[in-house]
């Protein structure tokens, strides 16, 4: 081992004590009488203190010293940790860290021999706050101090002996290699697939189901806990919270959520500046606490978890909260919205407002935050990496803000489409839906205002963009001249605002393995990168948002469909509601608000059984029992026995709604999913039927609004009290 | 003994250029090609160079030379550049040439446009003439398309 690579190894290692030393400063600070804590805290100073004098970094070994001599006062009782000390090592904490960074770039610990802070430490080590020593046993018998350093390095040497250190462009080494096999792999099925020999496929099998397992696996290793990034809060918090006179308690939920390591870098400044500005100013001062009838110290808590893909990290405080009248002023101040717009303006939409550049609700600017910059950065960032911010909150009561993000951006699930012969692949998370005018819809489906190309979305007007013209492929006017003459918009959504995007062709979902293209042509703002299909092809990735702004969707409509969707929203003085549309038996139209649906699911009949007299389907890993809506309906005398599933006992694919019921889950047969509206459903007439709530009226329809509880209800007390006339399952 | 070097030999409209051995990856026959559109013109597509994506440069466009007629399918010829592997499109190949040091003389004076640019100068060869390309400038693509409309 040369002696770069001890000093090396030891600034890793030194780096790695000194984010714990921070992490149980802090801790003992809470608890100063935690003898093992203040153990820990000593050794690890006494390591780098060691370690330093052999490589002789006088400097830094003279820091380490003065805290060490200071430490031992502590850990012999003679001294009782308060905030003062512990800032002071804290300081001496920091000042270790910047000679550390100093001899990682130059070699040498550095000219600052930091004469101020030995004093304050000297100092400090004087002041005979002497504490009476409540715990004699903390000074233990210099044998029992090398026992458990003993016991305490066996500790640490077996698990090293379970890991290794690897390099991370190592790893992304072999995550290029591994996207290759998965390409390879591909490749070799397409093969296979065509051949007829019966060998070849077998390999072929094996080969797909360990490149599979091999992604996967390769994946993890680029895997790291939140928690990495977490740790070094509390002291954060601790610091802020000090400087504006506050008293913070952090909470953590779901440290161990995993997150890929590019990701984990991306998010660290974003999240330091939502903890900072939740501390600085979300939390109050412990006397306005109090007079709100909180306790003294504020609550800030990170929750990070998984949900559907993504992972969600949430920064809550139990704090003021913000004031949505204060930004509607300000907003109206600076000129951002006019006082009509403000008051049409939802408090959600206000709160919005607070990520617009250089707008900040601080009434003071402080060292922390309020100077107007941060939450617009906070939300550029995490948009760059593909994810999402969003706040809410109550005044008195506080403020959560939401970040999610996508797993891992190496490879990204992604919706391919032809266009003037080539395939481009569009990110999946800024797709919303697909949608296709046949025939002579295909020629009236599009209009124009004003010579710009609109689509009637479900009763909005939705631009229009054709990839072919935005691109410079072939005629723009033969875009919507493929083979069938269908038009096939992609609706997609970028910086809040959707647009349709005409395409020749829609292919299928796939994941892809994103590559980043040459420097000369990451100028061109349209792509994101490039990726290779599964031929060996190679296809470029549309940049939704590039795209969004090449093609104007963005910049300068944006704000009037902010200010119209407002209006309309106070207009109706409804809140809308978002209803699935279906219809029902006798083509009756049908709805029921979205948010009591689980999940929309399009069953193949291979897993709908009929146990008994029930009908239930494999679901997901569950036996998801199923009611048939069309006959649940039914008046109850006219219902033909076990005639439940019998008309749709041929279809050969089931749409369910898969509801939440009682803590259970359900599924509601319908004949035909139909749409997913926005509406206010206003005017409303008494249900006609059993299992009905209402009838109203839904974009323009009488729509019959399912009463769901109430049918799954029934469906289960007829199974439970009449076992003998069970057509209808539970 | 003068110096000798060896050079990879390419043919574009009946000109012979050589790009020093050293700096050559490897040559393939045809690779399927993605167009980008906006990208400047000189960018002939993007090559799969098995699982690494290389940005394909039409030497023609780049010497603003006649395009290439349809049927001549180009050969990729990939050198390595400041920027990564990048393909160098040409019309055929030729030999592995050694040449000495001595044969070698900068441009004519007469010589003008893209191709002297291009060029760091000719090796006189017995009954040609051998053009060495300037591999780092003929890689540069230039701006992407500006916005028009």
């Amino acid at each position: 081992m040369s002696d770069s690579d001890i000093v090396r190894d030891f600034l890793q290692e030194s780096y790695e004590n000194l984010d714990r030393l921070d992490r149980e400063l802090v801790g003992l600070e809470k608890n100063p009488r935690d003898a093992d804590a203040l153990a820990s805290v000593f050794r690890t100073i006494h390591t780098i203190k060691g370690t330093c004098g052999f490589l002789g970094f006088d400097k830094l070994e003279k820091v380490a010293h003065v805290g060490e001599n200071l430490l031992t006062r502590l850990r012999d009782g003679k001294l009782l940790l308060n905030p003062e000390i512990t800032t002071g090592l804290l300081s001496m904490v920091d000042a270790v860290r910047q000679m550390l960074k100093e001899i990682e770039s130059t070699g040498q610990d550095g000219e600052n021999t930091y004469p101020e802070l030995l004093q304050t430490l000297a100092g400090l080590q004087e002041s005979a706050v002497a504490a009476p020593p409540t715990r004699p046993a903390a000074s233990k018998s210099p044998s029992a101090e090398k026992k458990v350093q003993a016991l305490e390095s066996k500790a640490r040497e077996s698990a090293a002996a379970d890991t290794i250190r690897v390099g991370v462009n190592l790893l992304d080494k072999m995550m290029t290699l591994v996207g290759e096999l998965v390409l390879a792999r591909n490749q070799l099925l397409q093969v296979s697939n065509t051949s007829r020999d019966a060998g070849l496929q077998t390999v072929s099998q094996r080969m797909n189901l360990i490149a599979t397992e091999l992604q996967k696996e390769v994946m993890k290793t680029r895997m790291q806990p939140i928690g990495n990034i977490w740790s070094q809060f509390p002291r954060t918090v601790r610091d802020v919270a000090l400087s504006c006179g506050k008293q913070v308690n952090i909470e953590m939920e779901g440290k161990e959520t995993e997150l890929d390591k590019t990701i984990i870098e991306a998010i660290k400044d974003p999240l330091t500046h939502l903890v900072r500005n939740s501390v600085d100013h979300g939390i109050e001062l412990p006397q306005d606490r109090a007079k709100a009838g909180k306790d003294s110290a504020g609550r800030l808590i990170l929750r990070a978890f998984h949900e559907g893909g993504q992972v969600i990290i949430e920064i809550s405080d139990d704090g003021a909260g913000l004031n949505a009248e204060r930004i509607r002023q300000k907003a109206i101040e600076r000129g951002v919205i006019t006082p009509e717009q403000a008051q049409k303006m939802l408090d959600r939409e206000i709160f919005s407002l607070i990520f617009l550049p250089g707008f900040s609700t601080a009434q003071k600017v402080t060292n922390v935050s309020g100077r107007g910059v941060g939450m617009d950065v906070v939300k550029t960032n995490v948009e760059k990496i593909g994810g999402t911010v969003d706040l809410q909150s109550t005044l008195g009561k506080g403020t959560t803000v939401r970040v999610k993000i996508p797993l891992t951006l190496a490879i990204i699930p992604a919706l391919i489409v032809t266009c003037g012969g080539d395939r481009y692949a569009i990110p999946q998370l800024s797709l919303l839906e697909l949608v296709r005018l046949e025939d002579t819809k295909a020629v009236t489906g599009i209009e124009l205002v004003h010579g710009v190309p609109v689509h009637r979305l479900r009763g909005r007007l939705l631009p229009i963009v054709y990839l072919r013209r935005e691109l410079r492929i072939g005629d723009a006017r033969q875009a919507n001249k493929n083979e069938d003459d269908a038009v096939n918009i992609v609706v997609l959504q970028a910086d809040g605002r959707q647009f349709g995007l005409v395409v020749d062709a829609i292919n299928d979902t796939e994941e892809i393995v994103v590559k980043p293209l040459r420097k000369q042509l990451k100028s061109i703002k349209t792509f994101a990168g490039a990726s290779i299909m599964g031929d060996g092809k190679v296809a470029l990735i549309l940049d939704v948002v590039g795209l969004a702004q090449r093609a104007s969707v963005v910049s300068e409509t944006k704000e009037h469909a902010e200010a119209a969707k407002a209006a309309e929203a106070a207009a109706s003085g409804v809140q809308k509601r978002s209803y699935l549309l279906f219809s029902g038996p006798d083509d009756a139209h049908m709805a029921i608000p979205l948010d009591t649906l689980a999940r929309l699911e399009e069953l193949p009949a291979s897993q709908v059984e009929k146990t008994g007299t029930r009908w239930v389907a494999q679901y997901r890993g569950e036996i998801l029992p199923l009611v048939n809506l069309g006959y649940a309906l039914l008046e109850r005398r006219t219902r033909p026995r076990s005639k439940e599933f019998e008309e749709i006992a041929k279809a050969e694919r089931y749409q369910v709604l898969v509801c939440n019921h009682d803590g259970h889950r359900a599924g509601l047969v319908v004949e035909r999913i139909v749409d997913i509206v926005e509406d206010s459903a206003e005017v409303q007439y008494p249900a006609s039927r059993e299992g009905v709530l209402y009838s109203a009226v839904i974009q323009g329809r009488v729509t019959e609004m399912i009463d769901v509880p109430a049918i799954l209800q029934t469906a289960h007390l007829e199974s439970e009290f009449h076992p003998e006339h069970a057509e209808v399952i539970h | 003994m003068a110096e000798r070097s060896q050079f990879c030999t390419f043919y574009l409209d009946k000109l012979l250029f050589g790009v020093e051995l050293k700096g050559v990856q490897e040559v393939i026959r045809s690779l399927e090609m993605t167009h980008v559109p906006l990208a400047p013109e000189v960018v002939g597509g993007l090559n799969n160079l098995r699982g690494q994506i290389v940005t394909a440069v039409d030497l023609r466009r780049r010497l603003k030379l006649e395009a290439r007629a349809p049927e001549i399918r180009p050969m990729n010829v990939v050198v390595r550049s400041e920027d990564g592997a990048v393909s160098l499109l040409v019309d055929e190949i030729g030999d592995v040439i050694e040449v000495e040091e001595t044969t070698f003389e900068a441009p004519p004076e007469t010589l003008r446009g893209k191709v002297r640019e291009m060029i760091l100068g000719v090796h006189k060869l017995e009954n040609n003439l051998l053009h060495v390309l300037d591999t780092e400038k003929a890689c540069q693509m230039g701006e992407a398309a500006t916005e028009i409309e």
